[in-house]
């Protein structure tokens, strides 16, 4: 697949590397150029410098040729309109965005948009944990 | 009329003061409380400190009775969901954003937004003006319909030039409304001839503008 990633955070970096390892065709777009350390010096796939809610930007960056894409920077609005952007503009088949607000969450999950909220996932995942019966050792 | 105004930046803040002056009811969405505090000293207690893209917060501010709904922060993604989470969360009404990119319009129209408004395409288009015009030049929009007023200012060559209007194969949905000559209005009919210099005022759908344009335009 070719994958388009936009935000070079902790997520999207990871997230680059685990699909390069993969074997599939990455491109990791970022505001910050300083941003793409995070993804070592032997990242196989490519990045590019550029503003992910900008259409002239995502064509540059191949989004019509694009298999899936991924919005993972800070903001939950800049990932929302890129999302949308990207499924009803660009038509892209698969696109996943990452919002931290759940209400936000839960309105454009609604719209169709496929929507992941770290705030709910973790808190889920912390409950789990602290109800868990204690271990042996603890 | 109660309109909220997201953003109180300085477009929101003049925004909020014409409106208020002209008696309406509004209400300022700021999420910086220093300048939250700086607009009640000004406008009196119009303000609410908070995120306007969060449900309670746009809940709080009354929403669902809003007339209108304007987002004018100086991000586009922040104006986009301001008047998305408006639509979707509370049905309002109107929604109208502010966008720094012109070619965000026909995203924001796509995505639900009932209307737009780009000083950098206002100020491209007072600039065309004063360029031979290589376009047509977009002047409105209508809501609720797909029709555009467009205008063009006729080279010495374009190919409507000469003939009676009613010889030119104007697309079908589409109407020359008025021609300006020497700064005087001429309503034309069929037999109305246009020549260089003319400023053509008409109405077109998107789909035809192209065809308008090069009719109006090209170099025969």
């Amino acid at each position: 697949m070719y994958v388009i990633i936009m935000g070079c955070g902790r997520v999207g970096a990871r997230l680059a590397r685990l699909l390069t390892e993969a074997g599939h065709e990455v491109l990791v777009l970022d505001v910050n150029s300083h941003a793409f350390w995070r993804l070592g010096a032997d990242f196989k796939g490519r990045t590019m410098v550029g503003n992910g809610i900008d259409q002239d930007v995502l064509r540059r960056a191949g989004i019509e040729r694009a298999d899936a894409f991924a919005a993972v920077t800070q903001g939950d609005n800049r990932n929302i309109m890129a999302a949308q952007m990207a499924k009803y503009i660009f038509r892209v088949p698969r696109v996943v965005t990452r919002i931290y607000d759940p209400i936000r969450q839960d309105t454009y999950a609604a719209l169709g948009l496929r929507a992941i909220s770290p705030t709910v996932l973790g808190a889920e995942a912390i409950l789990q944990a602290l109800l868990a019966e204690p271990t042996q050792e603890e | 009329m109660y309109a909220i105004v997201a953003g109180g930046g300085k477009v929101g803040f003049y925004l909020a003061k014409e409106l208020a002056e002209r008696g309406e009811e509004v209400l300022v969405i700021e999420k910086d409380p220093k300048r939250c505090t700086y607009i009640t000293e000004e406008l009196g207690n119009v303000v609410l400190n908070g995120d306007a893209a969060e449900a309670s917060v746009l809940a709080e501010a009354g929403a669902a009775r809003a007339d209108v709904i304007a987002a004018v922060t100086g991000d586009d993604e922040d104006n986009l969901v301001i008047c998305q989470v408006a639509k979707l969360r509370f049905k309002a009404a109107r929604t109208i954003a502010r966008i720094n990119n012109p070619k965000n319009a026909a995203v924001f129209r796509l995505l639900g937004i009932d209307a737009t408004v780009s000083s950098t395409d206002v100020i491209l288009s007072q600039l065309e003006q004063e360029l031979p015009a290589r376009s047509v030049i977009p002047l409105l929009r209508l809501r609720h319909a797909d029709v555009e007023v467009v205008e063009a200012i006729l080279p010495p060559n374009a190919p409507a030039i000469g003939r009676p209007l009613r010889e030119l194969d104007l697309p079908r949905d589409c109407t020359i409304s008025v021609v300006i000559r020497n700064g005087q209005p001429i309503f034309p009919n069929g037999d109305t001839r246009l020549a260089a210099g003319d400023e053509v005022i008409a109405l077109t759908t998107p789909a035809s503008e192209p065809r308008l344009r090069d009719l109006l335009l090209q170099p025969a």
